[in-house]
């Protein structure tokens, strides 16, 4: 037997730190670690480090650096977007539209609003996963003061039609917010081109540190702070700056838009690859998400008559790192809004298989996973009382 | 999360399949709550001579369904009826709180297939002595 082999297929639950990146950051841990508001010689360091990050963000974005401010990740990126306009428009009024698929940041910070007197409209999805424009105009009231819809989606993959979206809430004069946490680097991006008043990001997703995100706000957006105290981030965002998690952010976000076409077709072949291999070892599967508007790194499948925590299971014995939308793994007993939202059925979204692939995998990866993944489904159907294939258990008169 | 026990019964589980004209069949769960198990009896002079399960679940469900087959072969009906579903917990070395339901439905699967033996022979079958035990707070799947 030889070594044991990891294959990391969870790519979008968290990234490694690329090693440019993480070169980059060490010297502001130890060398450069002045606090970027002091005035001496060192702390100046920091200070043109981290308009060095915001640049490199506003490119990739097709922002100006005045409109980037950091924060400490996806989540507080997304609260603060939809918190912070809610409350300072909620003269205007107290409307906000979002959809039925969005991330737990936003879904349970709209739900949150949802107690202190504002209305929430969740846009239904296709079964593919696709908001449909034509609903959002109708949802529009005129007291809806924000339109928060994500960029791609975390489980399925699906992109939403984004600058579509982004004309019709121009057009009526909404704030539109994106949580791009999963798109960026996939697929590419620009605020005005999309009309995109408001972005989140999380630079654990693209290759950069954990605990260190980005909030896009437009120019003239009317927007209250989240976070209060010191006057770091132009007064808009409290608190000593995470000098390199900023700076590794920065160069993450350099390096992951540089070539989003070259990453992603060579992402996307070996996905296919993997994809194809799935649908042609095993029966009774279930893609789901979009056949072709999907993140180039995503494969959602579901397996009949399994659960997906014991598939999950005999992967992680086998080295490989996927994630399922079942229940039993969420510690609800609910499975994945998403899934559910799609309109599977609630017994296959219980055998659903997320793997998403990265930077590092190879085909060597893939082919790895085509040996294990059909003898483990079949592992456990055989013990499936469901599997018509078997004898399905004793026959219960 | 799972002792190493629970990965043992899960990845080695004892007792998978049928059993040929069983004298007794039990299925409990619910395809919607992500967990079904299908238990069947050998009985012969009152005492459970072989016990099968097929189970579709996660790894707890099918390493539940795994120890408490094993819990009830060469035990009398009485006994095999005791066999509670902390017992199977116990014997699996403990199972983390939200998967706790996964052990009450393999108490309910052998209380099921007991009774169908009973029935079966013209008994009547043994009720419950304490239902409502089996409920874990918000763990019922009400779909």
């Amino acid at each position: 037997m030889g070594e044991k082999r990891t294959v990391y297929l969870d790519h979008s639950a968290t990234t490694y730190v690329r090693k440019e990146v993480l070169d980059a950051m060490v010297p502001y841990f130890t060398d450069h670690f002045g606090n970027p508001s002091s005035i001496y010689r060192i702390a100046g360091e920091s200070r043109k480090a981290i308009d060095t990050a915001r640049a490199q963000v506003a490119k990739a974005l097709g922002a100006g650096p005045e409109e980037i401010y950091f924060t400490s990740g996806g989540s507080e990126s997304d609260n603060w977007a939809i918190k912070g306009i809610a409350s300072a428009n909620v003269k205007k009024g107290n409307h906000i539209i979002t959809t039925k698929i969005e991330h737990h940041a936003v879904l349970h910070t709209c739900e949150f609003l949802e107690k202190s007197g504002f209305t929430v409209t969740y846009l239904p999805v296709d079964k593919y996963g696709l908001v449909d424009p034509a609903e959002l105009e109708r949802a529009i009231t005129d007291k809806t003061i924000l339109i928060s819809i994500m960029y791609a989606n975390n489980e399925i993959g699906t992109i939403e039609p984004i600058a579509e979206l982004g004309v019709i809430a121009k057009k009526h004069k909404i704030p539109f917010h994106t949580d791009a946490v999963q798109a960026i680097g996939n697929v590419p991006i620009d605020v005005n081109a999309q009309n995109i008043d408001l972005l989140s990001l999380s630079a654990h997703k693209f290759y950069g540190p954990k605990g260190v995100g980005v909030l896009y706000i437009r120019k003239g957006t009317k927007i209250d702070n989240l976070i209060h105290g010191g006057g770091q981030e132009r007064r808009r965002r409290a608190g000593t700056e995470n000098i390199a998690g900023i700076v590794g952010c920065g160069r993450a976000i350099e390096l992951a838009t540089a070539d989003i076409e070259g990453h992603t077709r060579r992402i996307r072949a070996l996905r296919d690859r993997l994809l194809r291999g799935i649908q042609r070892a095993i029966p009774d599967t279930h893609l789901n998400g979009h056949p072709e508007k999907r993140l180039p790194g995503n494969i959602n499948i579901s397996f009949e008559f399994i659960e997906g925590e014991s598939m999950l299971l005999w992967l992680d014995d086998e080295g490989i790192c996927a994630s399922t939308g079942s229940a039993c793994t969420s510690g609800s007993l609910e499975p994945s809004h998403v899934l559910l939202a799609t309109g599977l059925p609630v017994e296959i979204s219980h055998g659903s298989l997320r793997l998403t692939l990265g930077d590092a995998n190879t085909e060597a990866d893939v082919d790895f996973v085509l040996e294990v993944l059909p003898k483990v489904v079949s592992r456990l159907r055989e013990m499936s009382p469901l599997y018509k294939g078997g004898k399905g258990g004793c026959n219960v008169q | 999360m799972y002792s190493d026990k629970v990965m043992d019964h899960f990845k080695n589980p004892r007792n998978v399949g049928e059993i040929e004209n069983p004298d007794g069949v039990g299925e409990v769960g619910n395809p919607v709550c992500g967990d079904i198990m299908n238990i069947c009896l050998k009985i012969e002079n009152n005492v459970i001579t072989d016990a099968k399960f097929k189970t579709f679940g996660c790894g707890a469900a099918i390493a539940s369904s795994s120890m408490a087959t094993e819990l009830i072969r060469g035990k009398t009906l009485e006994e095999a009826w005791e066999v509670s579903n902390k017992a199977v917990a116990d014997a699996l070395e403990g199972l983390p709180p939200v998967k706790m339901h996964c052990s009450v439905l393999a108490e309910e699967g052998i209380h099921k297939a007991i009774n169908d033996y009973r029935k079966k022979q013209g008994l009547e079958p043994w009720v419950e002595k304490n239902p409502h035990s089996h409920e874990h707070e918000d763990m019922t799947c009400d779909h």
